[in-house]
């Protein structure tokens, strides 16, 4: 559904403007890419013999660390090329359906 | 590197695994923080579920499953039974997710009718909902003692404590993780737990995988293994895993006992599930959360049930258990003791991160979904009425705390289980077979009495116990999780047959009270989405179910 919203990137006009840093995708490549960064110093590191024989003789670190990097940076591409626009007007009077749901995760809030 | 006792299990974390496993949390926490102050109206709009997109509710419907049962309960399978585990993700969830993204969610979506307690109480009246709603309540305590269980083993394989200790203070953690705001952020957290448990076992396997020789060397051990030339590599026709010697009586057991009411059960009335689908904008982008979903689900067990069988060839204590001898570990701390023996310290940060995540998930949702029940269902209609809403969530807080508590019972009765599955499913047979018997038969059957849906509730149960008991007592004997495929099976059956005869005798609903809770008596604009014909393909929940089903049709026929 992303795509629906996905030209209208950056219009101040009114209530309507992007998700920014909460974006979720934002916070996925964020996770991620701390995790990956973490890894791939621990990589870089070296690994200790009984590492080694752990993983079989793979750098394990080094390269689950380079492909969460590259995951996060692909996570940050896409909310830049589509990013969520977050419009209130729109929201407020959205769909029974979605106040049904609100309704019933109600308690599961305050408690 | 210090060893605990020889008779545990212990995962040797570093300073980074734990900085690692606390950066997650903090994450979380900010999430949780955030969204109670309600700091910005971004996050009001991730959170308030107007106008998700479909992929980001397609991953928590499967998040929200992704917990403790299917990553240790599904390698626990992998490892004792092997690829016929496989059946629980191909058989039984890809075709029942397909089915509530395009038969049921439009009824759901269109109906307005949010959860199963209430549609109950709506279609039969305060007798089936006073059943539903006790037995629900139960079922999630239950549950939740698995998900605590699973938590404190964790606790005790990283601090070596023993299991009451630990089970104590997983209890106080999942408190605080609800009481800090960490539930009210439950999609926001469950897209991104899910990205977490992927980078956790994904490297694990393909590590796995590169120490026992790549796939080859895999399907070599596995064969030679104990059991190995028996049908560990191939998932049809099952006959360890169900129980039945007959190779058919498997084959029908399986598609129609976990197939049909297991999983339909499971994931059409499971309204933790459904929510997730209700958080989106339109009928279609609703009907498509699970069917999206379906696509990962279908690949999960390749990083789950493999690893469990690599842990069988490759973890010495998971050997010994199979060949029959004694072995300090059970099967459901396969995936654990393969994490320990090949994820070099740093992915171990990862790796328990994610384990804890799924799992605290899942106890808190297990909890929360008690305390609803218990507050608004049980309390508010049966014991105090009209009451100020604060009164209310005041009983919820303290509901919160007493189920937490009962939870560290309950645990107690699943650490009795050497493989979870078997318990699992019997839980499922026992509370989600006559629910879902009930449900559906009240939803295209208008005629249907409300004297017949506590009725084929209460002996759907009790078909479902009887098979257990019978089972347990020796009366038949059923040794894999066929006895749950069966009781299950009998649930349902006793379940509808008592409906029907029930309600010829006794007086239905009128008509006209039916709109909206029966299939024919809801008009047809309600059910449908006035948009859906200007989509794209990739958009349309149809067709994409249509490529999902053939997906796992092709991926049934590969690994057969």
């Amino acid at each position: 559904m992303s795509g629906a919203h996905s030209t209208d990137d950056g219009t101040d006009s009114g209530d309507r403007h992007t998700a920014g840093a909460y974006d979720v995708r934002n916070v996925i490549a964020g996770l991620i890419g701390l995790y990956g960064v973490v890894l791939v110093v621990m990589g870089l590191a070296g690994s200790s013999e009984q590492d080694m024989v752990k993983t079989g003789g793979v750098n394990a670190n080094l390269w689950s660390g380079i492909v969460m990097v590259v995951v996060a940076l692909a996570f940050v591409l896409w909310t830049r090329l589509r990013p969520v626009v977050v419009d209130p007007g729109a929201a407020v009077d959205g769909s029974e359906a979605a106040e049904g749901a609100a309704e019933d995760r109600g308690p599961a809030h305050e408690s | 590197m210090v060893l605990a006792a020889d008779d545990t299990l212990r995962l040797d974390a570093s300073f980074i695994d734990y900085a690692l496993v606390v950066a997650y949390f903090a994450v979380v926490m900010l999430i949780g923080f955030a969204a109670r102050r309600r700091v910005s109206d971004s996050l009001d709009f991730f959170l308030s579920g107007r106008s998700l997109p479909a992929w980001v509710t397609g991953l928590a419907f499967i998040s929200a499953n992704l917990g403790a049962v299917e990553i240790i309960g599904m390698s626990a399978n992998g490892a004792q039974y092997g690829m016929p585990t496989m059946h629980y993700f191909w058989i039984g969830a890809v075709p029942a997710m397909l089915f509530l993204g395009v038969v049921m969610m439009p009824f759901y979506y269109g109906s307005k009718v949010r959860s199963v307690p209430e549609f109950m109480r709506r279609r039969f009246g305060t007798g089936a909902h006073l059943v539903n709603a006790l037995s629900f309540a139960l079922a999630q305590v239950l549950i939740a003692g698995i998900n605590l269980f699973l938590l404190a083993t964790i606790v005790e394989a990283l601090l070596g404590w023993a299991l009451w200790i630990s089970l104590i203070v997983a209890a106080v953690v999942v408190l605080s993780y609800i009481t800090l705001g960490g539930l009210s952020a439950a999609i926001y957290n469950e897209v991104l737990q899910f990205f977490v448990i992927v980078a956790a076992l994904l490297p694990l396997t393909l590590i796995g995988l590169n120490r026992v020789g790549g796939v080859g060397g895999l399907i070599d051990r596995v064969q030679a293994s104990p059991g190995g030339e028996g049908e560990q590599l191939s998932s049809w026709p099952a006959t360890e895993l169900s129980g039945f010697e007959n190779p058919v009586w498997s084959t029908i057991g399986i598609v129609f006992g976990l197939g049909f009411v297991l999983s339909f059960g499971y994931w059409t009335t499971n309204f933790v599930e459904v929510q997730r689908a209700m958080a989106t904008k339109s009928m279609s982008a609703a009907r498509s959360t699970p069917v999206i979903g379906s696509f990962p689900k279908m690949f999960v067990p390749f990083i789950v049930v493999v690893p469990g069988m690599i842990a069988a060839v490759l973890v010495p204590e998971i050997t010994a258990l199979k060949a029959g001898e004694e072995s300090s570990l059970t099967y459901n701390e396969a995936i654990l003791a393969l994490i320990r023996d090949v994820l070099p310290n740093g992915l171990l940060g990862v790796a328990i991160a994610g384990l804890l995540a799924a799992f605290m998930a899942g106890m808190a949702a297990n909890i929360s979904a008690f305390n609803t029940v218990f507050s608004y269902d049980l309390w508010q209609q049966y014991v105090k009425k009209d009451r100020p809403d604060d009164y209310y969530l005041r009983v919820g807080r303290w509901a919160t705390v007493g189920a937490t508590v009962v939870a560290i019972g309950t645990a107690l009765i699943a650490a009795g289980y050497s493989n979870l599955m078997n318990y699992l499913q019997t839980l499922f047979g026992l509370f989600n077979a006559p629910l879902f018997a009930t449900f559906i038969l009240g939803m295209f059957w208008k005629r249907m009495t409300p004297t017949a849906g506590w009725a084929g509730l209460v002996s759907g149960t009790g078909a479902a116990l009887a098979v257990f008991v019978m089972n347990e007592t020796g009366v038949i004997t059923l040794p894999g999780q066929g006895a749950a495929f069966v009781a299950a099976g009998a649930a349902f059956v006793v379940d509808i047959a008592v409906s029907v005869v029930v309600s010829q005798v006794t007086a239905p609903k009128p008509v006209a009270e039916l709109a909206g809770l029966v299939y024919s008596e809801t008009p047809k604009e309600v059910r449908t989405d006035p948009e859906a014909h200007r989509l794209p393909w990739w958009q349309s929940p149809t067709k994409l179910a249509g490529i999902s089903l053939v997906m796992v049709i092709v991926l049934n026929v590969i690994f057969r």
